[in-house]
Formats: C-alpha cells, structure tokens, sequence
C-alpha cells in the first residue's frame, strides 16, 4: 500500500493559516473574542471571514481560469465597473433585483470579452485580460463621471453589511459560490475538463473536447464572480469608488490561488483551498490592523509571511521534511 | 422665503462678478493632471467657474496623468499666443524646458496645487495648500475640544510615503504636542480610501475595547473618516458622540455626515487654487506688481455650526 506523505496528511495551508491565527492572538489576546451584537457576530475572526469575502469570491472564478494555465487580470477593473452600474442604478431608483441584475450582467459580459480573446483569437490571457484591467477602469469612471456615487438603497446595502444567523452576508454568499463551483467541478464532468484543458490544450481538444466553449464558459463565471465581489465591496461603503474599487485586487485573487496550491503551470486546482488562501491573506491583514504596528512594516510583514508560506508548500520542502520523519521512526524502531 | 435668498444669491454673484470682472478679455491656458479624484474633478469645474466670472476665456487640456500631454498642451498654448497658463504639474520634475520657452515667449506660468524642481523665476507664482497647517488646524480643533479630559486618538493614515499623508500626520502631531492629556493611540494606513478606512477602523474598534477606549478619530481624508464612521456605528457607538470624528478634505459627503451629527469637524483643502492665481495675474498684468511666489491658500476649519447642509449642496455640483 502506498504510504501517505506528511504533506497529504496535514496541509501546509491549514497549518499557515493556524499559525497566523496564533501570531494575531500572541499580539492582541482579544483576537478569539467573538459577542453576540445588534443581531449578528461581531469580533476580529468575523472580520476575517468578511473582509475575505471579495478576494475568496475572487478566487473562486480565477481558480479554473490559472487551472487552464491562463489568467485574469481584469477582475479588479470588473469590480469598478459593477460596482459603478449597481450604484447608479440605486441611485435611480432600480429595485434590488434589476440592481443585480444589471451588475451581474455587466461582469458577464466583461467575462465573454476577456474569453472570447483568449479563446477564438488565441490572445495571450496576460495580455489579453491586460486590456480590460486598464479599460475598465475608464469605463467605472465614465459611469460614475469620476465621482463616488453613493447611495442609500437598503436592499442593496443589506447585501454588503447585512448578516445571516449572524454571519456577515458577503461570507455567505462567497460560501455558497464555493460550494455551488466546487459541486459543479467536482460531481459534473466540468473539473476535468478543465484539468485536461491544463495539461495539454491541444490533447484536449483531440479527444473531442471543446475546449474554446469550456475557456469561454470559465472566463464568463470569472467575469460574473467578479461582478458579484465588486456589488459587494461598493454595498459595504455604500458607494462606488471607480478609482480604489477593486484596485490590485486581482493580485491578491492569483495570490489566494497560488496559496491555495492550484499550479500556474495548469491542471491540478482546488476551489475551496483558493478560498482558504483568500482567509489567509485576510487572517494576515487582519492581524496586522489589531497589532498596532506602524504601517511602514505592513507590506514587510505580509511579504514576509507569504514567502514563509510558499516555501513551506514548495514539494522540496515537502521530501525533506518528510525524509527527516521517516529516518527519525527508523530510529525509533531500532 | 426661498425667493429672497435666490435673489440674495443672486445679488451676491452679480457683486462678486463686476468686482472680478477686470481680467476680462485674457485668454488663459489651464494643464490639468487628470481626473484621479474627485477634489481633482472639483477643482477643474471651480476653475472653469472662477474664469466664467471673470470674463476670461479659458482652453482646458486634460493630460491624463501623462506629463508628456502637458507639455505638449503647453507648447499648444505658447503656439495660440494665451496671455497665461496654468499648470498643475503631474510630477515635479523635468520641466525647465517647456516653461523656458514660455517665458522666452514671455507669457507667465501659474503653478497650481503642486510644486516643481526647477528654477524659480520660470513661474510667475505657485498656488497651493499647507498640508501641514490642515494638519495642525484639525489638531488645534482636538485641544479645544477635549480640553484637560484624558483623549485616546486613532488616526487612519493616507498612503504610506505620500506627501499629504507626511505633512498631515506632522501637522496634527504639532498641534497635540504640549498636550499630555492627548496621546494618539493607533495609527495605521488606510490609503484615503473610503474601503481600507472602514476596514482599519473595525479593527481598531476590536483592539481597543469595542471601541470604548477610543475618544476621538482622526483621518487623514474624508474618504477615510466617511468609511470609518459606519464601522463605528457597526460597532453599536455614535460617531460624532461617542467617538469624536475629525479629518481633512471637507468633500460633500462629510457634510452629509455633519448635518446627520456623526461627524464634528473638517478642514478644507480649496479646490479653488485658481481665483487666487487669476487675482495674482491680474495684478501683475495690469500694474507690473510682482505676487509672493508662494500663495498659500486658506485651510478653513467647518464645524456643524458652519451650515454644513448648506455646504453639501454648494459642493455637491462641483464634481466631487
């Protein structure tokens, strides 16, 4: 029987996230204190899960794109531009549902662009999805006339700070995304797909496969993901901010993935672990705002802590690691 | 009643406008960087306002953060033969030979809300703001405020290394500086961002207490503070009560704030650099008199005595 290696058994990424979750309480004992508030939790671990919430939406869509070996860099643009058709529309008088609506399929069809690129014309995904990154922000701020459209739609605010049993709405919904992406990859034929596609496009496509729809499909529900964390962020601040709105997000999005173990290389990914990478990176910024350290350390720290993590996931580190285990149980027998 | 103050309004634009209307007939170039704010997107349509009432013809060229553009703009402006232009230069440097032939064609430059490395006698004058004054005047509102009372002070930075952020994390330090009684207690980046302010406040709130250890906040824009505010109320306290809320800016939002009694007070930045800078030019073109070559524009303080629904609505069309 083959043996299980260490890294299968505890995750390196369980193990980051552990260990920053402990860094945050060494730094403010309170970190674990959660109370029960105006109807809803309140404490720094919700905070966590909330404020995650828009890079895990995030990473959610770019989970499948980086698994076909390709690339969203547009996501942050598209969050701009939703959020900026949302508020407008409240600002008009739209109800939630054409609200949404108008938002989601505003993303969408910012998705079918970047795929269409990718897909029938052959673009590059970095230097096709490069072009909405950069427009799509002009068109937020055309929108918006460059100004912050606020609005006080309570529908529409509800979604970025309401709550359900308690929890924030937006972790709600970056759950339920999750779970709904993961089943649909996982119990349908669509996860491999999309690791085939991954591991050689072109082998792919002479099994039968049509892999241009498949692309096209991914970049779409990347788009539409990216509407829905952009309604998010601009209902939390109950504006729509062109110019900061998703802004370098996308980095953070490709970070979570990348923690989450999903190769840019193509082929293996795993949506829920791009989702904990997403808590990660959060548990971190979180960690960092209690502590009280200056905010010249910010980008040290996180710098530090993700280099910290990527090499305690790299295989390498993985052998030796697990080389130094079993050569210890020899020991132990003898 | 809404009549009499129309016409009240009225009455005032026609004095201000035959007080003004001297410059008229000047034909001015304006640079603008962009539109990266919306204090940029005020400041152009006040601009294009202050030359209206003059009487003065203004050519508006939009660089697009580029300062290739303005140069090019300038260099249009000197080829139209404009009896002036204005600059509000994009970076500070790289710019001694564009305004070189300016001067060569003897038309004066007028700097606007940013300075340049360059020699001094290529400009006429420059407008701007003292961004450690802002500072130290919403500091000096604190002490006032507070008076001997115990204050624990959490400021919501801009982006870290960035001039304004320096000079109005400096200003208000200044201001505290003889004051025991006051002490800052947190200060972290939130990068004048409405997002990153509600977000650094929520932790802030969890650190200290739920907020209880808290007596006021200070941002180092409204943006920030606009953000922050609903994270304290989140936290079930009352901005503007509980925790006292200062910054700078005064953008229209933070009016709306001030009127619903959640904010206390706010400095302005004057998105109005370029009625100083006509006053300027039109002194020096009508009698030779040489302006200061540093005009520092007024950083007034508003409280909610200060109209601030009023204010909200004089600022609201502006572009904010």
């Amino acid at each position: 029987m083959k043996r299980l290696q260490l890294t299968e058994i505890v995750r390196p990424q369980l193990l980051a996230l552990a260990c920053i979750l402990l860094l945050n309480w060494f730094v403010f004992p309170g970190f674990f204190t959660i109370t029960w508030q105006d109807g809803r939790l309140f404490g720094s671990l919700i905070d966590v899960i909330n404020r995650g919430a828009p890079v895990a939406i995030l990473a959610i869509g770019m989970t499948a794109i980086i698994a076909t070996r390709g690339v969203d860099l547009s996501v942050g643009a598209v969050m701009a531009v939703a959020g900026a058709v949302a508020a407008t529309a409240a600002v008009a008088g739209q109800p939630l549902v054409v609200t949404l609506i108008a938002a989601l399929l505003v993303g969408l069809l910012c998705g079918l662009w970047n795929g269409s690129l990718v897909a029938f014309l052959g673009m590059q995904p970095f230097v096709a999805t490069l072009v909405l990154m950069v427009a799509g922000r002009g068109v937020a701020q055309l929108i918006t006339e460059g100004s912050i459209v606020t609005f006080s739609d309570p529908a529409l605010i509800f979604v970025g700070t309401g709550s359900l049993l308690g929890l924030p709405m937006p972790a709600v919904i970056a759950l339920a995304l999750m779970l709904a992406a993961h089943l649909v990859m996982r119990r349908t034929a669509m996860g491999l797909f999309v690791e085939a596609i991954g591991t050689n496009r072109s082998a792919a496509s002479y099994t039968g496969l049509r892999t241009r729809t498949v692309i096209l499909t991914l970049y779409a529900f990347g788009g539409l993901c990216a509407a829905l964390a952009g309604v998010i962020a601009a209902a939390d601040i109950r504006g729509a901010d062109a110019n900061n709105a998703g802004l370098w997000l996308e980095l953070d999005a490709i970070l979570a993935v990348v923690i989450g173990g999903t190769s840019l290389l193509g082929g293996r990914f795993s949506i829920p672990m791009s989702v904990l990478g997403a808590v990660i990176i959060q548990a971190m910024n979180t960690g960092i705002l209690v502590s009280g350290l200056p905010p010249e350390f910010n980008l040290i720290v996180k710098a530090s802590v993700i280099i910290l993590i990527l090499v305690m996931q790299s295989d390498r580190i993985g052998e030796i690691v697990a080389r130094r285990f079993a050569r210890l149980k020899l020991r132990g027998k003898t | 009643m809404k009549i009499l103050r129309t016409l009240a309004l009225g009455a005032s634009m026609i004095a201000i406008c035959c007080t003004a209307a001297s410059a008229a007939g000047l034909t001015v170039g304006f640079s603008q960087i962009g539109s990266e704010s919306g204090w940029r997107a005020a400041e152009t349509s006040v601009t294009k306002q202050e030359a209206e009432k003059r009487g003065i013809t203004l050519k508006f060229a939009d660089a697009q953060q580029k300062q290739e553009n303005q140069i090019k703009a300038i260099r249009g402006f000197i080829a139209q033969g404009v009896n002036a232009i204005l600059v509000a230069p994009v970076v500070a440097t790289g710019w001694e030979q564009v305004l070189g032939e300016a001067k060569d064609a003897k038309i004066p430059v007028i700097l606007l809300d940013r300075g340049i490395d360059a020699s001094k006698d290529l400009y006429l004058t420059s407008v701007a703001s003292d961004q450690v004054k802002e500072g130290s005047v919403a500091g000096d509102w604190l002490v006032k405020t507070v008076g001997d009372k115990p204050c624990r002070v959490v400021e919501l930075q801009g982006t870290v290394g960035s001039t304004p952020a320096i000079n109005r994390k400096k200003g208000f330090e200044e201001a505290i500086a003889g004051h025991k009684n006051i002490s800052i207690a947190r200060s972290q980046t939130g990068d004048f961002t409405r997002s990153k302010g509600k977000e650094v406040m929520e932790g802030f709130l969890k650190a200290e207490n739920g907020g209880k250890n808290i007596c006021a906040m200070y941002a180092h824009n409204d943006d920030m503070a606009v953000g922050a505010i609903q994270a304290i109320k989140d936290a079930g306290l009352k901005p503007g009560k509980d925790i006292l809320v200062v910054s700078i800016d005064a953008v229209p939002d933070i009016f709306q704030a001030m009127a619903a009694g959640e904010a206390n007070a706010t400095v302005e930045l004057t998105p109005n650099m370029a009625g100083p800078a006509f006053d300027a030019l039109d002194a020096y073109l009508k009698s030779g008199k040489q302006p200061e070559k540093f005009i520092i524009t007024q950083s007034k303080l508003y409280t909610p005595a200060d109209d601030p629904k009023g204010e909200y609505e004089r600022r609201k069309g502006l572009g904010y």
